[in-house]
């Protein structure tokens, strides 16, 4: 069966795969940024970290994807669906570029500005969250893209622990030495991919601060 | 009369960096309110540090700096940068707001009611000789110049008793720098603040300094007002003197 036919007859099963799969990395980016963008503040408060904070989130991302899905299996609460091994696994991944890009959005503010705000008298809070997090929110959002194209590529993986996605279809399509079943999944997670990085590359350009061209 | 009141006084100031390197050492003067000190210095010398140990920015190793009659450690220090506007070089105007937000930003924080801040920015763009639209610019939009303007307007904006300023006209080419300059000293004429004033350029402290500490690895060499500076006797003072007497000396025709 070729790629056409099997995407025409198998419409339904293709589009419910695919809300899957946008479910699970649409879920797991929203957890690493809620944890991802304060760990990459608090890193530049307390430069001790840093080091440990990046490091642990770097190690992380070597672990082979397969492999991380397979070790998730045993975690209690997490073990019990496949689906929750899939999005803890995913937001693993997406937290390096997270941390690192909050981390350098925030120490590229240039410092003479800081020192002015400092001067004028904000608090911290005042000074994080109306001059540096304003400035830096362009290179997040490059974190946060990184984080998604990435994430949408290594959701396919996770179908062999069980929990859907487009993946499925891949999988399917190995065993079944059927290269038309694997485009099936392959192509719409590539669309997939493509469309998050345009849309979120051009609203990385929005929050750029204006300068000079 | 009674004496003019003192707005700010070193008693005995040392700083010392983490790595142990001492970068003022003894510093003790007094700055009668709406007095412009200059403290002049060559690059080193430990002025920018004086200036930053007044906003609180650092703090002190040894002695204390009393601003309005307190000492700088028992004052809050976000309350004792709201004193004390903050004028720098580098300028530091927030790229990602308009001039009027930057120019609006303290009086903002501090609860102002809306057409009042509106006013207020209205008010100082006119006082640092800026036209009303620029209100509506970018800081990448602007000259030099108009920067330094804005950043004065900005370190005004809540009416500090108190004017920081650290090498604020450095980066200016020379005849922008003497209009801002003369206008800076109209302006303080008009507005009776007391100034700090950062410099390595014996010219500018004469202009505008009211009195000129001289500091040089980080003791004060001496303090006095401008005209006990021109008739000191002091070698070191009498050097920064020669650079430019020897450059006005060349002046006109021979």
């Amino acid at each position: 069966m070729n790629f056409y036919d099997f995407l025409t007859q198998n419409k339904l099963e293709v589009a419910s795969l695919a809300l899957e799969h946008l479910w699970m990395v649409g879920l797991s980016t929203l957890f690493a940024v809620a944890i991802g963008i304060p760990l990459g503040i608090l890193i530049t408060r307390k430069p001790r970290l840093h080091n440990p904070v990046i490091a642990t989130a770097n190690v992380i991302q070597t672990i082979p994807s397969l492999a991380l899905f397979g070790f998730l299996l045993p975690a209690p609460w997490f073990g019990d669906r496949a689906g929750r091994i899939a999005i803890l696994a995913l937001m693993l991944y997406a937290l390096l570029p997270l941390i690192r890009n909050t981390y350098t959005g925030i120490k590229s503010v240039d410092p003479g500005v800081v020192e002015a705000a400092r001067g004028m008298g904000l608090t911290d809070r005042q000074l994080l969250f109306k001059v540096e997090l304003p400035l830096a929110a362009s290179v997040i959002l490059a974190g946060i893209r990184i984080a998604v194209v990435i994430s949408v590529g290594l959701a396919t993986i996770a179908a062999a622990v069980g929990a859907g996605g487009l993946g499925e279809l891949i999988f399917r399509g190995l065993a079944m030495v059927n290269n038309g079943v694997i485009l099936a999944g392959a192509v719409p997670a590539a669309i997939m991919a493509l469309l998050a990085d345009l849309l979120l590359g051009w609203l990385e350009r929005r929050l750029a601060p204006p300068r000079a061209a | 009369m009674q004496p003019a009141e003192t707005a700010i006084a070193f008693h005995a100031v040392g700083y010392q960096l983490p790595n142990g390197r001492e970068v003022l050492h003894d510093l003790s003067f007094e700055i009668p309110t709406g007095e412009i000190l200059v403290l002049l210095g060559r690059s080193g010398s430990g002025k920018t540090t004086a200036l930053k140990l007044v906003n609180r920015l650092l703090e002190p190793s040894r002695g204390q700096i009393m601003v309005r009659g307190r000492s700088t450690r028992d004052w809050d220090a976000i309350e004792l940068r709201r004193h004390t506007g903050y004028a720098i070089q580098e300028v530091g105007l927030f790229p990602h707001y308009r001039v009027s937000r930057n120019i609006a930003l303290v009086p903002e924080i501090e609860h102002w009611p809306k057409p009042r801040i509106s006013e207020r920015v209205a008010e100082l763009l006119k006082l640092v000789g800026l036209r009303a639209e620029i209100a509506e610019r970018y800081p990448h939009q602007l000259s030099g110049g108009q920067r330094q303007r804005v950043g004065v307007a900005r370190a005004l904006a809540a009416d500090p008793p108190i004017l920081l300023m650290d090498e604020p006209f450095g980066a200016l080419d020379p005849l922008t720098r003497a209009d801002l300059q003369h206008e800076f000293l109209s302006l303080q004429q008009k507005l009776n603040k007391t100034v700090v004033f950062v410099t390595h350029d014996v010219r500018e402290a004469l202009l505008l300094g009211t009195r000129i500490a001289l500091l040089e690895e980080g003791k004060l060499v001496s303090c006095q007002s401008r005209d006990a500076f021109l008739n000191s006797s002091d070698p070191l003072v009498r050097r920064y003197l020669e650079t430019f007497s020897e450059i006005s000396g060349k002046r006109g025709p021979a």
